[in-house]
């Protein structure tokens, strides 16, 4: 029982980490990810792709009572395989076919036997790409870290 | 009586075609692209996003080009598209001390866990116009230098520790979210609701008003604890998902304002805080924003309200500038006929004038303003 509850929970998570790569995805990176993988795109859509709003929340002081910042464009998709499936995608932005192809990516990810398919081709590239940026990032910001020193100035 | 009149038609039409003639200019400059803009000069798209109040570069971008980079015009036209979207729902509260940082300084304390990172910023610089960027010559890459996984801490959790600093502001748990866009304002207002009108208030407004706070117009003594630029990661619950959902990231500007201290017989004295986030690379608004923010506190610390930059009713009445301009702008529209009673009525006070005696001349001139 306790081991069920345990693999749920991984699986889950798993998913999640899923669908992060993929909404983070530049559509182009993900469009030719896709077409090289050759990996299977019947679906019959359920949902979508469609484009709406969220209202982004902030909190006050930082970790306080949260409140309403402002809206942002995202686009969702649901699709369902031929086996059953079904896979949802979400994502900033307003690229449809980015959704509709992460929808697709999700439900193929559920199939434990396309799993390692969907993580080896499009998942851990993805996952590569963005690593890659944020060390980049965060190195060119680090270059411009302030370095104190003291300057002693005449006698004693 | 009153009589419609109708036409110019023809001349809206044509205006329009002229209008878009003169958008584009001239034809052997190449047209701009959204990228472009988005690329280079991205800092006016995040205005119009943090203003428009709606996270997306690319509308934002083509709002510029529509407006011939009139800000303000491109501002009311995303405002206008985010009517036509429906609602997926409200995020989880971004994590602002998980951002992954641009830029990260504080006034107050030199030697801060994670350090003093400057980022892109044009502090510092010299404020010469820099010929070579119209020349369009090579741009040398950034330097890099070995990132610390060292923790970023904000700094109003270094005085915490001490108690020394006020908390993080706290609603009652068990109330809704203020949400300006679906209830109409009431003063007063909470913190909540007070902070989302100053995240899309115009920056020109805030800026002045919290500048007026500076120069003695409800003086809040400020210190810049810390401002932080970069992205945060957003999360939606939607239903069927065990989990909540990740969108991908955004990109914020925050900023502590640390204020002087309040006491009383029952709390110790402790440093106050005014607060600012908002979308984009902001730094100039997030400030002006925590500066109204604290000013705009002054009923809760029990301060007098003397000063513009602390009359709620009057900052938050007057910070949208799609408001403003509607309201502004719609005196140049046809006022013909208000106009033409005005007009008899003055003619009317004109003759009753001519006919009076002397003595209430100063009677009639009063009763025209």
């Amino acid at each position: 029982m306790k081991n069920d509850r345990r693999s749920e929970r991984q699986e889950e998570a798993g998913r999640k980490a899923a669908m992060a790569a993929l909404a983070a995805a530049p559509a182009h990176l993900l469009a030719d990810l896709w077409a090289a993988a050759g990996l299977p795109e019947d679906a019959e859509p359920v949902r979508g792709p469609e484009t709406g709003l969220v209202t982004i929340r902030g909190r006050i002081g930082g970790g306080g009572a949260p409140f309403n910042l402002g809206e942002a464009t995202v686009t969702r998709a649901t699709v369902k395989l031929p086996t059953g499936e079904i896979g949802h995608a979400y994502a900033l932005g307003r690229d449809r076919e980015k959704a509709r192809m992460s929808a697709i990516a999700d439900a193929l990810w559920q199939d434990p036997k396309r799993r390692d398919l969907v993580e080896t081709r499009i998942l851990e590239p993805l996952r590569a790409a963005l690593a890659a940026a944020d060390r980049r990032r965060r190195e060119e910001t680090a270059a411009t870290k302030v370095d104190f020193f003291t300057m002693v100035r005449g006698e004693d | 009586m009153y009589v419609a009149v109708k036409g110019g038609e023809a001349a809206i039409r044509n205006a329009h075609r002229l209008l878009a003639d003169r958008r584009r200019g001239d034809r052997d400059v190449p047209a701009l692209r959204l990228d472009q803009i988005v690329e280079q000069l991205a800092l006016g798209v995040d205005r119009v996003m943090a203003e428009g109040s709606l996270y997306d570069r690319e509308l934002a971008a083509l709002a510029l080009v529509q407006s011939r980079g009139d800000l303000i015009e491109a501002i009311f036209l995303v405002r206008a598209y985010r009517t036509t979207l429906p609602r997926f729902g409200y995020t989880r509260p971004v994590d602002t001390a998980a951002m992954l940082t641009d830029r990260r300084i504080s006034a107050t304390y030199k030697d801060l866990p994670g350090g003093q990172l400057l980022g892109p910023t044009f502090d510092y610089t010299h404020r010469l116009l820099d010929p070579e960027l119209a020349a369009g010559g090579p741009v040398e890459a950034p330097v890099q230098r070995a990132a610390s996984d060292e923790r970023m801490p904000r700094v109003s959790e270094i005085l915490a520790g001490e108690g020394l600093i006020e908390p993080d502001g706290e609603l009652p748990v068990d109330r809704d979210v203020a949400d300006i866009t679906r209830e109409p304002l009431e003063f007063p207002m909470e913190r909540d609701a007070r902070l989302q009108a100053l995240a899309r208030g115009d920056e020109g407004f805030l800026l002045a008003l919290g500048y007026s706070t500076q120069r003695g117009y409800g003086r809040t003594h400020p210190f810049v604890g810390e401002i932080r630029i970069g992205e945060v990661e957003l999360e939606l619950d939607v239903p069927g998902l065990p989990f909540a959902v990740p969108l991908g990231r955004v990109r914020v500007t925050e900023c502590q304002m640390v204020n002087q201290f309040k006491g009383s017989a029952k709390a110790p004295p402790q440093f106050t805080r005014g607060y600012g986030l908002v979308f984009g690379q902001s730094e100039r608004k997030a400030m002006a924003m925590s500066l109204c923010d604290r000013a705009l506190r002054a009923r809760e610390f029990g301060e007098d309200v003397v000063a513009p930059a602390q009359d709620e009713e009057f900052v938050v009445s007057h910070l949208d500038n799609v408001q403003s301009t509607g309201f502004v702008e719609h005196l140049k529209l046809p006022h013909y006929v208000d106009f033409q009673a005005e007009l008899d009525l003055v003619r009317r006070m004109r003759a009753e004038h001519e006919r009076a005696p002397v003595a209430d001349a100063a009677e009639t001139r009063e009763a025209a303003e």
